[in-house]
């Protein structure tokens, strides 16, 4: 039995039936907005017999869809937006006028190199920051007409047309969702959460966000692709070979995070961080989850809220201390060395119960000495 | 009437059915033969590991002697999955364990082991042979060691690349004394040293051993001692292949080497002292696959080496090889399938090496058997794309990463649509592409238009709108695995192919635009996918439904949504999914 599948409700015109062998159809109109789920074939199909069952249907499914209507409004500024509002339908014959949903983008010159870093720069961060970036580029993109488009003039028209023919054809969930366009387009920005992913691993030294990043390359998370034990291998050979001088640290250091009684541990990139304040601040909220869930609170809303002061007072107080494992094998409690010394020694880190860390601190001050 | 052949016969027929597919195709034709077939059925393969559970393999597969899992996403491998997303093992171990007690071959890729697993394995499976872990992760030392005490017919031990906490190079030492089976041990990924004399007993009393991968700990004098145990080796990777320049040691070696006739593969060379490489001269004519990707030796010494392997077919190397080299490699090497080159230093700002688009261009001219490349670079022009593609239409795989991302064609600032384009539309036969560079929506066009065999898409910082996206879901009929990050793609293109979804094996995309509303609609609309959502901001239940998710991972699964997840991963619609498994 297949299950019933969307399709839209075009504004206007074209609601032409889909394939005449479909089974049960079920209308559920919503009101207001046009909704309606028809079954239409492909899709029970399209899994058992396979990709080429997805082409046939898109060849002989010419639905009609308004994919303006469709939208869930993303809210990036600076994207398409003000098209969207346009009706529209596409028809089998594929007429359509392609400027209104998918406007060329102004060709222009030169690759603008802001833009080119203010995008690496937005992904380097945390996602509603990687968001953000994606907005500000949009903007830049839309607005200012900086970005590179391959203009091949009249061209560049008609395979869009085609395309928009064959996505209306496609076996595929249409809908039309409910969306307060104008209500969450700006504020979508605002409402990424304040407590945004300040996981080390996902986001650069704090001081070095910026747009315009200099010679110091700017490192995205994961980027150039290359396997942590080949970037591991890299750093230690060229720390052998003297060749890191002046420039800036070989990659990630990527080190795991552990704590007593957590179901897993996490990995950070100590590189990401310049001071043990960031990286405490960073492993707080990394592992907030487990000490609130230790404390015994429900998931809540607020949550954050309690968490953050929660664990600075676990954290400060005598419950939580960080210690990490140096290259030798020993524990000793973060914090006592530089933090250029720490981040050379530290093989992984661990939070855990100040009972368990008596002793360890004198340790890690002898032992600094001894080693200078 | 119908009559057919008697079950033994055609089990006798099944059994020279290798191929996947074809049993696959076999089970499908009538009642009888799915039952026979199950029955016979001795390797499986899982793709990936929730998109079916132990307990369903084994209900129709309940002979089985071999199987291959792979657990996590591919961009796992560059820190994209946090840690704790799952693809553990052990589920999988105490499920065989009950119901496979003649298990001989587990291999798995990016999953996580412990050393409970490891253990279990070992304790479990009276004949196991076969334990290759690719990329996993999750387990020590003691785990080696309990494999190497207790599996008695152990034949095959690799660890490639997998992240092993090393606690102590003891572990070998747990071989027994009447321990003779072994055919492969691969231990390059660990760090520390074991036993040196353990070894060389291990080795000597092996007379089967094909391939030894040592690590970086075992000192380049040492080496002549285990090749004159085994002489027989047909792969071979060094430790650390540096010391002081010793004449003594220089000729042990080249002695060593000259005994070995059967080396075809060599690896390893951590540290190259590059006087020491003219010692291999002497086996460099038979062989066909090196890996001197760790090796941070010059251009010079690399050609000089090169020079002496005619017969080779597959060599992966550090960009310090230069466009020169890659010149050399092209005259030379005219058996060469696969090439493979990585950066030396691929977070500097600045080149620091002499390699360029040219060097690829050199070579895909220049070797007629090339047909699958990786290769990192700092330039890239559409002009070399395509020449690249003229030249080769052979290419399987052809995955290039221009360092910078969104970096456009350096002559004509354009973007790179036009040369992949050129790529797809020449190489028939592409089933891998990586993609990089400056890229719009034109690029997905030309993939969607002309890739039809392409099973695996890699796609970073490209494109401009959903219609990319599109392209690529509506026009890749053999796509499997598409992976995407940073890419300014929505929803629209996803749910509108939401049915191809059911014909892949996955769908990543990280960072990129797609709304947890319309996670949350793909989800509900499509039981038979798990519609996973990471986002360690905590619950997208506390964000507007408009706002897009860190990270999604689509999978088609018969298992229903996992129950391991940890709690930064849900799955969207998890009750009606549930409620029809």
């Amino acid at each position: 039995m297949s299950p019933p599948l969307l399709g839209v409700e075009g504004g206007g015109r074209g609601n032409a039936p889909l394939m005449s062998s479909s089974a049960s159809v079920d209308c559920i109109s919503q009101s207001g907005s046009g909704l309606k789920e028809r079954n239409y074939l492909g899709l029970s199909d399209c899994s058992s017999v396979g990709s080429s069952a997805v082409s046939n249907v898109s060849g002989e499914n010419k639905n009609n869809l308004n994919l303006n209507a469709t939208e869930l409004r993303l809210g990036l500024p600076g994207s398409r937006s003000p098209e969207r509002d346009s009706d529209f339908n596409l028809l089998t014959s594929g007429k359509l006028d392609e400027k209104q949903l998918f406007p060329l983008l102004p060709s222009m010159d030169g690759i603008c190199s802001l833009s080119q870093k203010s995008i690496v720069s937005g992904n380097k961060r945390g996602f509603s920051d990687t968001v953000d970036g994606f907005s500000e580029i949009k903007n830049s993109v839309f607005t200012d007409g900086k970005w590179m488009f391959n203009a091949n003039g009249s061209d560049s028209g008609t395979p869009q047309s085609v395309v928009e023919a064959k996505l209306a054809g496609n076996a595929g969930i249409n809908v039309m969702l409910s969306n307060n366009s104008s209500g969450t387009q700006p504020s979508m920005k605002k409402e990424v959460p304040t407590r945004a992913p300040q996981e080390g691993h996902n986001k650069l030294n704090g001081s070095n966000n910026n747009s315009s990043a200099p010679a110091a390359k700017a490192q995205v998370v994961g980027w150039p692709p290359i396997r942590s034990f080949r970037k591991n291998t890299l750093a230690t050979t060229s720390k052998n070979n003297d060749e890191v001088d002046g420039k800036p640290g070989p990659g990630a250091l990527f080190v795991k995070v552990s704590m007593d009684g957590a179901p897993y541990l996490r990995k950070v990139d100590l590189r990401t961080y310049s001071t043990y304040q960031e990286l405490s601040s960073a492993l707080e909220k990394m592992f907030m989850c487990f000490t609130i869930r230790q404390c015994g609170s429900q998931e809540a809303p607020g949550r954050e809220m309690l968490g953050e002061n929660k664990f600075k007072d676990l954290l400060h107080g005598s419950d939580y201390v960080l210690t990490f494992e140096d290259k030798d094998g020993d524990w000793m409690l973060v914090g006592d060395v530089p933090w250029e010394m720490f981040i050379e020694s530290c093989k992984r880190l661990k939070i855990m119960k100040g009972s368990d860390a008596i002793g360890l601190a004198p340790r890690a001050m002898e032992k600094s000495k001894n080693q200078s | 009437m119908a009559y057919s052949f008697p079950e033994e016969v055609l089990e006798y027929v099944f059994a020279f059915l290798s191929s996947d597919k074809d049993r696959n195709a076999v089970s499908l034709v009538c009642k009888s033969w799915y039952e026979i077939e199950r029955w016979c059925r001795r390797r499986i393969f899982i793709g990936n590991c929730y998109a079916v559970s132990p307990q369903i393999v084994i209900r129709r597969f309940p002979e089985v002697r071999a199987v291959k899992i792979k657990g996590k996403p591919h961009f796992a491998d560059f820190n994209l999955v946090p840690e704790g997303w799952g693809a553990y093992l052990y589920p999988w171990i105490s499920a065989m364990a009950r119901s496979y007690p003649w298990l001989e071959e587990i291999k798995l890729k990016r999953m996580v082991v412990t050393d409970e697993s490891l253990e279990l394995i070992s304790k479990s499976f009276k004949n196991f042979k076969v334990l290759v872990l690719s990329s996993c992760e999750g387990f020590t030392t003691d785990g080696l060691a309990s494999i190497a005490a207790n599996c008695r017919n152990l034949r095959e031990l690799d660890l490639r690349e997998s992240e092993v906490e090393d606690l102590s190079g003891h572990w070998l030492s747990h071989f027994p004394d009447n321990f003779t089976s072994l055919v492969s041990l691969n231990m390059s990924c660990l760090g520390s040293e074991v036993s040196f004399s353990a070894l060389e007993r291990l080795v000597s009393r092996c007379p089967n051993l094909k391939t030894l991968r040592l690590n970086r700990a075992v000192p380049v004098e040492k080496l002549p001692s285990l090749l004159r145990r085994a002489p027989q080796l047909v792969e071979f990777g060094t430790g650390a292949y540096s010391a002081e320049i010793q004449t003594d040691i220089f000729s042990n070696l080249v002695e060593a080497f000259s005994g070995c006739k059967h080396l075809k593969s060599l690896s390893g060379f951590w540290d190259v002292v590059p006087a020491y490489l003219p010692a291999m001269y002497n086996v460099c004519s038979r062989i066909t696959s090196l890996n001197l990707s760790y090796a941070t030796v010059q251009s010079p010494d690399l050609v000089e080496l090169i020079s002496q392997c005619p017969n080779l077919k597959c060599l992966w190397v550090l960009d310090y090889i230069e466009d020169a080299g890659l010149k050399a490699l092209s005259s030379y090497c005219k058996d060469l399938q696969e090439l493979r080159v990585f950066p030396s230093d691929p977070y500097g700002a600045e080149p620091n090496v002499s390699l360029t688009e040219q060097g690829l261009v050199t070579v895909s001219a220049g070797c007629p058997k090339l047909q699958s490349v990786l290769y990192f670079c700092r330039q890239m022009s559409n002009a070399a794309l395509i020449a690249i593609a003229r030249n080769r239409p052979n290419f399987i795989r052809f995955r290039l990463c221009i360092i910078e991302p969104q970096a456009p064609d350096y002559l004509t600032l354009e973007p790179l649509d036009t040369g992949f384009g050129a790529i797809v539309e020449n190489c028939k036969e592409l089933r891998r592409l990586s993609l990089s560079g400056l890229l719009t929506d034109r690029v997905f066009e030309y993939i969607g238009t002309h890739a039809k065999k392409l099973e695996m898409l890699s796609i970073a910082f490209a494109g401009d709108s959903d219609l990319g996206l599109h392209h690529v879901l509506s026009g890749c009929e053999s796509l499997r695995k598409l992976e995407i990050r940073d890419c300014p793609f929505g929803h629209k293109a996803l749910l509108a192919n939401a049915a191809k979804l059911e014909t892949m094996r996955s769908l990543w995309m990280s960072s990129c635009s797609v709304s947890y509303g319309a996670c949350k609609l793909l989800g509900q609309k499509m039981p038979r996918l798990n519609v996973e959502v990471i986002d360690e901001r905590g619950s997208p239940n506390s964000r507007p439904e408009t706002c897009p998710v860190e990270k999604l991972y689509v999978y088609r699964t018969v298992a229903g949504p996992r129950v391991d997840k940890p709690d930064f991963v849900w799955t969207m619609d998890e009750d009606a999914a549930l409620r029809l498994s």
